[in-house]
């Protein structure tokens, strides 16, 4: 599917940065990824890996002193260095975010009638009425039981999973291309996650919507995504279909990471989890030398004067930024 | 010779915060040297549990011996000789460790507080040990926890925790504020220092993975009362209680092929609220084979080898039907 459509989201060698007072800080550093429509793209890393940012930075959230360059190409539409207000219509319309807190997102003395029904009176010039109709439609597609008693609740009556399927029922009320959501199950416990990830696969199942999902749970990736982008001190490091790579992973970040999280069945009498020495670098000090490097028990000269490109490893669609794969390393082994 | 007293006894433990029924009527029992998992959602009471073992709440009924010593209602003065019998280790070491103190004085304040009037030479010999024990250099103990990273506070705060040998170590939710590479670390140096030292457990969290990992039993709490109770292998191979067998299905396994075969049992979103939980079993208002006797009657606790399940479709063998597996209509009352 992703090989034969146009992709509706291209990002192309994207770089972010921030000044400091102690200079300028890269935040992302020149990340590409391509979103086909109806995908769903799971972008996975730790804290301060640069995920988030690369999700404000597509419809032009982040704060005026972010320095941007690159491109981000909307079904050919460039945004960076867009005009406020094109960007202004792109958003709603054509994408739509969720974050984690949706309690921050929602307005606490509005309805959540009215906060979705405002989408749709801006964005598509809906009476007040025929708005009101349409959210409680949205309600009851993001699976919010007496929707059309709900619909007068604020906020605060919401429990927290409800708030999010509110946030997800603003987000796509005007049928916008792309979703990114943002961590949207971190705040939120098991068994309401396991609801709001079938809401998000539901709307691409019946609308077509791509997504674009953030996260560090490598269960939420494992669950929803089709393919995954996985990110390290701000570069990409792996993309891979999700299948091939959980199976075999080849950049010695991703495998260190699979092999960190406790696997079913696994208990400490008898097995070690894999730790990962040493600490994330400052954000691109190294930028001619594998971020990793430092981390990385395959590492050599090579790797800490020369940055390796994303390129592909045992299949064209999975690609790896490392100069020595997992799999190479398996053969230099068996040798 | 008398059997030795368990690290842990509550009995019927409740706290009530005003109107908030936060726990209400839990018992539970950490043999000396066991890992007991408390696993809930958010709101359920678990972090309250282990306030109150520690006794940094008081709580409004029933009581907690922690090595034989009933604990619950004494006079800070008396408290005081047992206090390095149990420690805490908090979610977020940014919040539990004192920005203005040394990690040396950090670590050492147990034994400052226990008067156990050790001299300064003796206090830095032990400090110094208990930071490379947890993984720090001993210089570490010259620096501020700003200076630290996430994981290395962390190792701070089991350090202090554990400098006193306390038989009882209240772990609440101390990996879900790390990154899953910090995780790993903090996972292996909790399960290594339970090995070599020997310490009775009470870990609280909602990750499940982490249960399976380090926990030899586990118990299950939902809406302030205890569902669940049973060894690692039987909670995980045959869960009883509707609310167990859903929780296991609901958290999605790193493993795409396998949790493509999973099914989640989805529950409402609408946890009830504490100040007025639902009658009979708190559980029946999600639960997808509620009956009309789960609304009247309170489940009684079956027992299932040296655990429990609360909940009338389990019966007297332990058994009971799967929500999992199970058509809720097929279930009649």
């Amino acid at each position: 599917m992703s090989t034969v459509s146009a992709p509706v989201l291209e990002i192309r060698d994207l770089s972010v940065s921030f000044p400091t007072e102690t200079g300028t800080v890269s935040a992302v550093d020149g990340v590409s990824l391509d979103l086909a429509p109806g995908e769903i793209v799971g972008m996975v890393g730790e804290s301060g890996c640069g995920k988030s940012v690369t999700a404000m930075s597509i419809a032009g959230l982040l704060p005026g002193s972010a320095r941007i360059t690159g491109s981000v190409r909307l079904n050919g539409t460039e945004l960076v260095g867009a005009r406020e207000s094109a960007l202004r219509r792109v958003r709603g319309q054509e994408i739509a975010y969720i974050f984690q807190e949706p309690m921050t997102s929602l307005n606490p003395v509005l309805t959540v009638g009215r906060q979705i029904g405002e989408v749709l009176q801006v964005h598509e010039r809906m009476s007040r009425r025929a708005a009101r109709a349409r959210a409680v439609e949205l309600l009851t597609r993001v699976g919010i039981p007496s929707a059309a008693v709900r619909v007068d609740a604020y906020p605060h009556q919401l429990s927290g999973g409800m708030r999010q399927r509110v946030m997800i029922a603003m987000a796509v009320a005007c049928g916008p291309k792309v979703l990114v959501a943002d961590e949207p199950t971190t705040a939120l416990d098991v068994t309401v996650q396991a609801g709001i990830l079938q809401v998000l696969r539901d709307l691409r199942d019946r609308l077509g919507t791509s997504v674009l999902i953030i996260t560090h749970d490598l269960g939420v990736i494992a669950d929803i995504a089709d393919r995954v982008v996985v990110m390290y001190a701000g570069r990409v490091v792996e993309r891979a279909p999700v299948d091939d790579l959980f199976a075999h992973p080849q950049h010695h970040y991703t495998a260190g990471l699979l092999s960190a999280s406790p696997q079913p069945g696994r208990h400490a009498g008898t097995d070690r989890l894999t730790e990962i020495p040493g600490l994330v670098p400052v954000l691109s000090s190294q930028p001619d030398a594998c971020t990793f490097a430092d981390r990385c028990p395959a590492a050599d000269a090579r790797c800490r004067d020369s940055a390796p490109p994303l390129e592909g490893h045992g299949g064209t669609d999975h690609l790896a930024a490392c100069w020595h794969p997992c799999s190479m390393a398996h053969q230099e082994a068996n040798r | 010779m008398t059997p030795q007293p368990n690290a842990l006894e509550i009995e019927d433990l409740v706290m009530h915060f005003g109107p908030v029924r936060a726990v209400d009527g839990v018992s539970l029992t950490i043999p000396r040297g066991r890992v007991t998992a408390l696993v809930g959602e958010s709101g359920s009471g678990k972090s309250t549990v282990g306030r109150c073992v520690v006794r940094l709440v008081e709580p409004t009924a029933g009581t907690v011996q922690i090595a034989g010593t009933d604990v619950t209602h004494l006079s800070r003065r008396r408290l005081r000789p047992h206090r390095g019998a149990v420690s805490i280790v908090f979610q977020d070491p940014a919040a539990s460790l004192d920005p203005r103190m040394l990690v040396g004085e950090i670590v050492a304040e147990p034994l400052r507080l226990a008067g156990k009037g050790f001299s300064r030479r003796e206090r830095e010999a032990r400090v110094a040990g208990q930071l490379e024990r947890v993984g720090l250099r001993a210089e570490v103990a010259r620096r501020y926890p700003h200076e630290l990273s996430g994981g290395q506070r962390q190792r701070v705060s089991i350090a202090r925790a554990l400098i006193s040998e306390p038989m009882l170590l209240i772990a609440d939710e101390p990996t879900s504020a790390l990154d899953v590479s910090v995780q790993a670390s903090v996972l292996n140096l909790l399960a290594d220092l339970q090995r070599d030292i020997g310490f009775a457990c009470l870990f609280i969290t909602h990750d499940l993975s982490a249960v399976e990992y380090l926990a030899d039993d586990i118990a299950v709490m939902y809406l302030g009362q205890l569902v669940e109770k049973g060894t690692r292998e039987r909670i995980f191979a045959r869960p009883a209680h509707p609310y167990t067998q859903a929780l296991l299905s609901a958290a999605p396994v790193a493993d795409p092929v396998r949790q493509r075969q999973r099914q989640p049992v989805l529950l409402g979103d609408d946890l009830p609220s504490a100040l007025d939980p639902p009658s009979g079993c708190r559980f029946r208002t999600r639960c997808p084979l509620a009956f009309d006797r789960c609304a009247t009657e309170v489940p009684a606790q079956t027992p299932i080898g040296d655990g429990m399940a609360a909940c009338h479709l389990v019966q007297p063998d332990g058994t009971g039907p799967d929500v999992r597996t199970t058509d809720p209509s097929e279930v009649l009352s």
